[in-house]
């Protein structure tokens, strides 16, 4: 409990540091339209948070980027189970995987908006980034599994979905949670830069651009700092659910 | 139930001849210690009894439907479970109170949910004990199982090894002449 405490205060002295030189900065700078200062930053937060507009956009944002993030853990997952199972399909995926790690987000966000337009291109942008971190990650996890386990589950004959749980899904899961950790957070990224390129209506991307397009830079930073609880919240959120999980396995 | 047997069993690394010609009945519902030097083959014995191995020569003869349980020479727990969810993982649902009392008699008390890999190697070589007397089993296989043990708990895990095995058909592989004593009905030689 000590020692909680301790973390929490060393980490809430080092945000005070950073606020207040950020503060500083402002003040010496003296300009709104280079630097909005943080006061001015939580200040326009919370005017921006009562605005009917808020909320629809972060439903908007957030449900597609989210939308995308699940359906790259699905992908990843199928992918990797799959790519550890069958070599052909791992050989045949494996320069697929490698491409999309690589692929610049402006690239990916350009092509969708040729292909599908902009209104769901966060959940395209999401998918991809997502896919490729997923599936290396679990067939790491994959590979890393222990044969000797196997041999022990045919010995005892445990029955096949406790196998799966018992077995496999409790080796899995540490990599599953740095996966989903990664990924979450790059979607957030990546998914509000594809809608700053593709201005669908009604996104918080389309919100950043119009904050530089009119020069509100106070608007740019209260929509940045959104967007950075709201993944922190969402990555917090997601891995609660994988702490429950775990526990649920491992008291199996 | 019928017996367990070896017949000509043979098995080679290379050059190296580990088992020739190995044949026995093992006693039905006794101890038999399979008794020898580190690397005579024993574990590769046990592996193949077990059908984990498969030998150059012979056969082995299980009994038909035989169910199986075996303290391997690794531990071969699940890390990332509690002990005594590895436990449940091979014996099914068992009260709270009979698994605190079995972790009691092997000096295991408070250990029950502590995950497998926060425990000492002497921990779960007991885990993996406890993992195979308290499944459901007609022949049961030890390599080594009190490796790693020191002498005053090993002596409390053989008195509760002994009492938990009797009557039951086991195949006990070791090196340690004491052990053969105290555990087997018949000992068998490499």
């Amino acid at each position: 409990m000590k020692k909680r405490v301790k973390k929490a205060a060393i980490t809430a002295a080092c945000i005070a540091f950073w606020l207040i030189l950020w503060q500083l900065v402002a003040m010496k700078l003296n300009s709104r339209f280079l630097l909005a200062s943080p006061i001015e930053v939580i200040k326009r937060l919370f005017e921006l948070v009562v605005t009917p507009d808020f909320l629809k956009s972060v439903m908007f944002s957030a449900g597609r980027i989210l939308l995308g993030f699940a359906l790259g853990m699905t992908a990843g997952c199928t992918l990797a189970l799959l790519s550890g199972k069958v070599k052909i399909i791992r050989a045949l995926f494996s320069p697929l995987i490698s491409a999309m790690k690589s692929v610049p987000v402006a690239s990916v966000t350009i092509l969708a908006l040729i292909w599908a337009g902009s209104k769901n291109l966060s959940v395209f942008v999401s998918f991809l980034i997502s896919t490729p971190i997923v599936c290396s990650n679990m067939l790491e996890g994959i590979d890393s599994l222990d044969p000797k386990l196997k041999e022990m589950s045919k010995v005892f004959k445990i029955p096949l979905w406790k196998r799966f749980t018992g077995v496999y899904l409790s080796q899995m899961l540490p990599y599953f949670r740095a996966a989903s950790r990664l990924a979450i957070g790059l979607c957030w990224k990546s998914g509000v830069a594809a809608e700053v390129i593709g201005i669908p209506q009604g996104s918080i991307g389309r919100k950043l651009y119009e904050s530089k397009i009119y020069l509100e830079t106070a608007d740019l930073f209260a929509w940045t700092l959104a967007v950075i609880i709201l993944s922190w919240l969402c990555e917090k959120l997601f891995m609660l659910l994988v702490s429950i999980l775990q526990k649920r396995v491992e008291r199996m | 139930m019928g017996a367990l047997k070896a017949e000509n069993i043979r098995k080679q690394f290379g050059e190296n001849v580990v088992l020739d010609n190995f044949s026995h009945e093992f006693k039905e519902g006794g101890v038999t210690a399979v008794l020898g030097k580190s690397g005579c083959g024993k574990s590769t014995l046990l592996n193949i009894l077990m059908g984990l191995q498969k030998p150059d020569g012979g056969s082995v003869i299980l009994p038909e439907n035989a169910k199986i349980a075996a303290v391997f020479q690794e531990n071969r727990l699940c890390e990332n479970l509690t002990a005594s969810a590895n436990i449940r993982l091979v014996t099914g649902k068992i009260p709270r109170e009979t698994l605190s009392k079995e972790f009691g008699a092997v000096g295991l008390s408070g250990a029950e949910n502590k995950p497998a890999r926060t425990l000492s190697g002497g921990m779960k070589r007991r885990v993996a004990l406890l993992r195979a007397v308290l499944s459901e089993y007609d022949i049961l296989f030890l390599d080594e199982p009190f490796k790693g043990l020191d002498s005053e708990t090993k002596d409390e895990v053989l008195h509760y090894v002994k009492e938990k095995i009797r009557g039951k058909t086991v195949v006990f592989v070791t090196h340690d002449e004491g052990e053969c004593k105290f555990l087997a009905d018949e000992v068998v030689r490499l």
